[in-house]
């Protein structure tokens, strides 16, 4: 019992020194521009095929699911204002941030987990190169700021999904559609849907880079820094969106 | 192939071991070690696999730090240096890695300009190239310059990576295991790309291996590890004219008639 809270802390402290190290090196001059692009590139660009299937589905069946229980009341015309609220507010983050914990937190995880395993991390030390300014800093702050682009992206597919699934039964176009979601889209659903992919978006890129670089050494430790990277991204963000509802329903 | 002679300074000291044990658990791997480098020599640390010859290297270059003792490096004690100073000094050390270690997501030139735009951040472009170029030219491998590391042989890797270590200009080379995985012809030319580093950067190296032949072509002194310290020093047939059961089945297994 002892033992396994003695590795609880020292897991802490480690985790503790990754965060302060990943933003002692995120702020300090020479900065990584080109890798930022290119780590934009890899898990923005190219998540963009899963996210717009994804996104469209969820808007489609979403809408699909809850037409019938609006019917009940003859309110079907308020599909509309219901789905946007639903998807801006929280399936759009919580869909992103699901899609690319898979996507992108396993291919971090795995590939700094494989740098481990074939020396290349110690080599980037060796040769006098900060691998925490190249390799982690570099995916935090693209996860950081390519989940709100994807999450604002899935928000606009989903609506459309939702749009597609009114029209085949309602003869509704899509102008009078986007005029009543905007119209029932406030400022501060905006705010909570940023705030959420920003969250979610740091949490993934954390995770991922964090089991990757301190992966056991083998081929069995990149499989399994690959998995704990798509679990332990998914659970988090989980646990903050339960904070994040709350705080929001505080703050209003 | 005979090594050419070699100028060591013996009153320049550029590492020093002093001392250093290091555990893993309760698994005692190196017990109060001291080693000296000279500058200019080429000293080959031989030794059967497990008995810390990697470790002793890595902490060296302080991706390990050991349990008791200091490793002096260029004026520096390397387990007592911040973050920021072990940075500057690693500029200073080259390090070959026994899989070479390439960046696998980037192509050669890439590999090679890695180190040199983040530690020389006002070289211009051209003068980037002309450094890669040159650095490539001297290990005979110009025509890799655009493919990938997963399109390289095993020999042709290991030159790179040794390329790679080159392009800072260092004064001190830690091979671990330069010649393992490799054919014999494949060796012998790594061996002597060693000899030629040495000669044409000055260079002062620790080779790390169990390869005898490697051991007898490239060093100018060579160290046995045994049970965790070295109980052997001297020149190839100084170490292995004995008949200490520990060092002779090594000997033996190289060279059988």
């Amino acid at each position: 019992m002892g033992r396994k809270i003695e590795k609880l802390l020292i897991e802490f402290a480690r985790i503790h020194r990754f965060m302060m190290s990943f933003l002692r090196e995120a702020v300090s001059p020479p900065y990584e521009f080109k890798e930022i692009v290119r780590q934009c590139y890899e898990i923005g660009w190219k998540s963009f095929p899963l996210i717009s299937l994804t996104g469209f589905i969820v808007g489609f069946v979403f809408t699909k699911q809850s037409r019938p229980s609006l019917e009940d009341f003859g309110a079907t015309s308020w599909l509309p204002n219901l789905i946007s609220i639903a998807i801006v507010r929280a399936l759009a983050p919580l869909v992103t941030a699901l899609i690319a914990s898979g996507k992108v937190g396993s291919q971090i995880g795995a590939e700094l987990s494989s740098m481990n395993v074939t020396e290349q991390i110690d080599a980037m030390e060796v040769s006098g190169t900060n691998p925490t300014k190249f390799l982690i800093s570099t995916r935090i702050i693209a996860t950081t700021t390519m989940i709100p682009v994807l999450c604002f992206y899935v928000a606009g597919i989903g609506l459309f999904g939702g749009y597609l699934s009114i029209a085949t039964k309602d003869d509704l176009s899509i102008l009078a559609f986007f005029t009543q979601v905007f119209e029932s889209i406030a400022a501060k659903d905006v705010f909570a849907m940023v705030l959420r992919a920003v969250v979610f978006g740091f949490t993934i890129g954390f995770a991922s880079t964090y089991v990757g670089y301190y992966s056991s050494k083998g081929t069995e430790g990149v499989g399994k820094a690959a998995n704990a990277a798509v679990v332990s991204s998914m659970f988090l963000v989980f646990i903050e969106e339960l904070l994040i509802v709350q705080l929001l329903s505080l703050i209003g | 192939m005979e090594k050419k002679k070699v100028n060591i300074n013996r009153d320049d000291v550029v590492i020093h071991v002093d001392n250093i044990s290091k555990s893993f658990g309760d698994l005692h791997i190196l017990r109060d070690v001291d080693l000296k480098l000279y500058n200019g020599e080429n000293l080959v640390v031989l030794g059967r696999s497990g008995t810390g010859k990697s470790v002793l290297i890595k902490l060296i270059s302080g991706l390990l730090k050991p349990d008791k003792g200091d490793i002096h490096v260029l004026g520096e004690i390397v387990n007592q240096l911040d973050e920021r100073e072990l940075r500057d000094l690693r500029q200073r050390i080259g390090f070959s890695f026994q899989n070479s270690a390439l960046y696998d997501s980037m192509t050669v030139r890439e590999n090679l300009e890695f180190p040199l735009v983040r530690n020389k951040r006002n070289l211009t472009r051209a003068e980037i190239d002309k450094e890669v170029e040159e650095v490539l030219e001297g290990v005979g491998l110009s025509q890799a310059i655009n493919q990938m590391p997963s399109e390289l042989s095993g020999g042709q890797r290991k030159r790179i990576g040794i390329a790679r270590t080159l392009i800072l200009r260092p004064d001190i080379m830690l091979y671990d295991e330069p010649t393992a995985g490799l054919d014999p012809l494949t060796c012998l030319d790594i061996n002597s790309l060693i000899n030629q580093v040495q000669e044409q950067y000055q260079t002062s190296s620790i080779i790390i291996t169990h390869d005898l032949s490697c051991a007898k072509m490239v060093g100018d002194r060579m160290v046995m590890l045994l049970d965790g310290k070295f109980e052997r020093q001297g020149t190839f047939e100084e170490i292995f004219n004995t008949d200490d059961e520990r060092v002779k089945p090594f000997y033996d297994y190289n060279f059988i008639d």
